[in-house]
């Protein structure tokens, strides 16, 4: 039985992780849909999300206002960055756009640094997570993180409400148009600048929920948190195809799975019960797949996307050999 | 309704129109015919506003519009059906023709103008729910000429209805477009098959190489030797 424990136990940590990079892959794909521009700020709004959440927390704030502050605050963010930095050079060449994203990330980080400084507090702060989300819940025998159910639950809703604000509204419709071809979406009368910001404001809201779930977990934040998580996220809408938001959501839940069968699988064999496989086997397991190779995770994950790039460069969801109209 | 004065566009360095001055008067067809490069396209991207003139004036109905983005202008009623489609295909059928209409705000307008694109084009109507993409190319052709209509244009620019087209196809298009200006709309319409252009067409401008070279009663062109012998192949 433990083994199956186990299992659920994983599969929920899977999902709960894939919720993460999910969220923070939308954000990516929206904004690369329409402009093609890899936004490599966005992990780094998402660290802003963590401080303003963190700063919100420590004012005593409840828990609803402080996430909806932290919402707004990182959308206003998003939207500033959007109109400031990315309007402005808006039909420059995809290499400007592209530095420009890691242009306006130092900016976020040394502006939170500033702020930090400001506020006199050390740059690293322990972040103060609200008990709900902090503790375990047990359902039966199995205990899962009550964190990672957060994260499920809430990375399944928001997912969901994007879904059927992409298909059900117009505002939606006009942001699938455009990202498939933006003059043309400008020739039925869309104002693109009206989507492109809407855009920003969802990726940001989506990011700073996730900043939120990020920083419980890791206990502690800093300026420069948001690295990881957009490398991840911009690894998970490429294996999910690159640009659609459909691919970013598969690909993300992909990731995490991928992540979690990589720490578990190592150490599978000092964890399966005596008797349920033969001892040459379990011995086999024991000498090949020790846990300490779920230290390169990371590297297994960087093969998987080398493997994707080149034998599916669309992604999961991409079609092959899409021609672009111009 | 609409004038050109004196319109320079460049790419770039690139000059591609060299002063074009044209003129379309409420419920005209005007066709614009020349070779491939001549200018053709770029002078309807101009007045759509998806290019900016360098020098010159656009005026419709006595309003400039070379300051005004794509959206506003679709908003006053003109627009632009571009040469290639440019469906949404990943979209439905359905989706494209919302989006055709998605700067109104009447929705039982809305609801009557795809009612009535479906019925000039009822393959349309059993195509709805399928994506764009997978239509064939005189299907593609009727969606992005109805997606166009959904905006309830007053003055319709056509880029190159009958590219690609098998003649049966292209005979069933321009039916449609001869239909469209007996119920009064406005329509310019660039075609590089100029026998065909000129044989529904008011009045009609040939391009060459960015300049209009020639203007006049589409009878009169029909009948120009310079035209028969370069466009009319005869």
């Amino acid at each position: 039985m433990t083994i199956v424990f186990y299992l659920i136990q994983q599969l929920v940590n899977a999902v709960s992780i894939g919720s993460l990079y999910a969220l923070m892959a939308v954000g990516l794909a929206m904004v690369f849909g329409i402009l093609r521009l890899i936004n490599f700020a966005h992990g780094d709004l998402m660290m802003v999300a963590a401080y303003f959440a963190a700063f919100a927390l420590f004012a005593k704030l409840p828990l609803p206002l402080a996430i909806l502050l932290m919402i707004a605050g990182t959308v206003l963010v998003g939207l500033l960055v959007e109109r400031v930095g990315y309007r402005s050079i808006r039909g420059a060449p995809d290499v400007a756009a592209l530095l420009t994203s890691f242009a306006v990330g130092q900016i976020l980080q040394n502006g939170t640094l500033l702020a930090t400084r400001l506020m006199q507090r050390p740059i690293q702060i322990a972040f103060p997570s609200p008990a709900l989300l902090n503790g375990v819940v047990a359902f039966g025998s199995i205990t899962v993180p009550r964190l990672n159910v957060v994260s499920l639950v809430t990375g399944v809703i928001l997912l969901v409400l994007l879904s059927l604000f992409v298909t059900r509204t117009d505002l939606g419709l006009s942001m699938r148009a455009a990202a498939e071809d933006l003059p043309a979406a400008q020739l039925m009368g869309i104002d693109i600048n009206r989507v492109i910001a809407t855009a920003f404001a969802i990726g940001s809201g989506l990011a700073a929920v996730a900043g939120l779930l990020f920083a419980v977990q890791a206990g502690q934040i800093n300026p420069y948190m948001g690295f990881t998580p957009v490398l991840k996220a911009f690894i998970a809408a490429v294996i999910g195809g690159f640009g659609s938001i459909a691919g970013a959501v598969v690909g993300g839940y992909a990731l995490g799975a991928l992540e979690v069968l990589l720490t578990a699988i190592p150490g599978i064999g000092d964890i399966l019960p005596p008797g349920m496989v033969s001892p040459g086997v379990q011995a086999f397991l024991k000498q090949w797949l020790p846990g300490s190779l779920t230290s390169y995770r990371d590297a297994f994950v960087f093969v998987v996307l080398i493997l994707t790039l080149l034998f599916r460069p669309n992604g999961i969801l991409g079609q092959r050999g899409r021609e672009e109209m111009q | 309704m609409l004038e050109l004065r004196e319109v320079e566009v460049s790419y770039g360095n690139i000059l591609a129109l060299k002063g074009v001055s044209l003129t379309v008067a409420q419920g005209e067809l005007v066709t614009l015919i020349g070779s491939n490069g001549a200018g053709k396209s770029t002078t309807l991207k101009t007045i759509s506003g998806l290019l900016r003139p360098r020098a010159g004036a656009l005026l419709y109905h006595r309003q400039p519009l070379d300051r005004l983005p794509p959206q506003r202008i679709v908003a006053l009623g003109i627009s632009h059906c571009p040469e290639g489609r440019r469906l949404f295909g990943r979209l439905t059928v359905a989706e494209n023709l919302r989006l055709g209409a998605v700067h109104r705000r009447d929705a039982p307008g809305i609801r009557r103008d795809a009612e009535r694109v479906y019925e000039l084009f009822p393959v349309l109507r059993e195509r709805s729910r399928q994506l764009a993409g997978t239509l064939s190319g005189g299907e593609q052709q009727m969606l992005a000429i109805g997606r166009a209509l959904m905006s309830r244009p007053k003055l319709l620019l056509l880029d190159e209805p009958s590219l690609g087209l098998a003649p049966l196809l292209v005979g069933a298009i321009f039916d449609t477009i001869r239909q469209l200006k007996g119920e009064g709309t406005t329509i310019l319409l660039v075609e590089q098959n100029a026998r065909l252009a000129l044989d529904i067409a008011d009045r009609a401008y040939v391009m060459e190489t960015g300049r209009i070279m020639l203007a006049g009663s589409a009878a009169e062109l029909m009948h120009n030797p310079q035209v028969e012998h370069t466009y009319l192949g005869t």
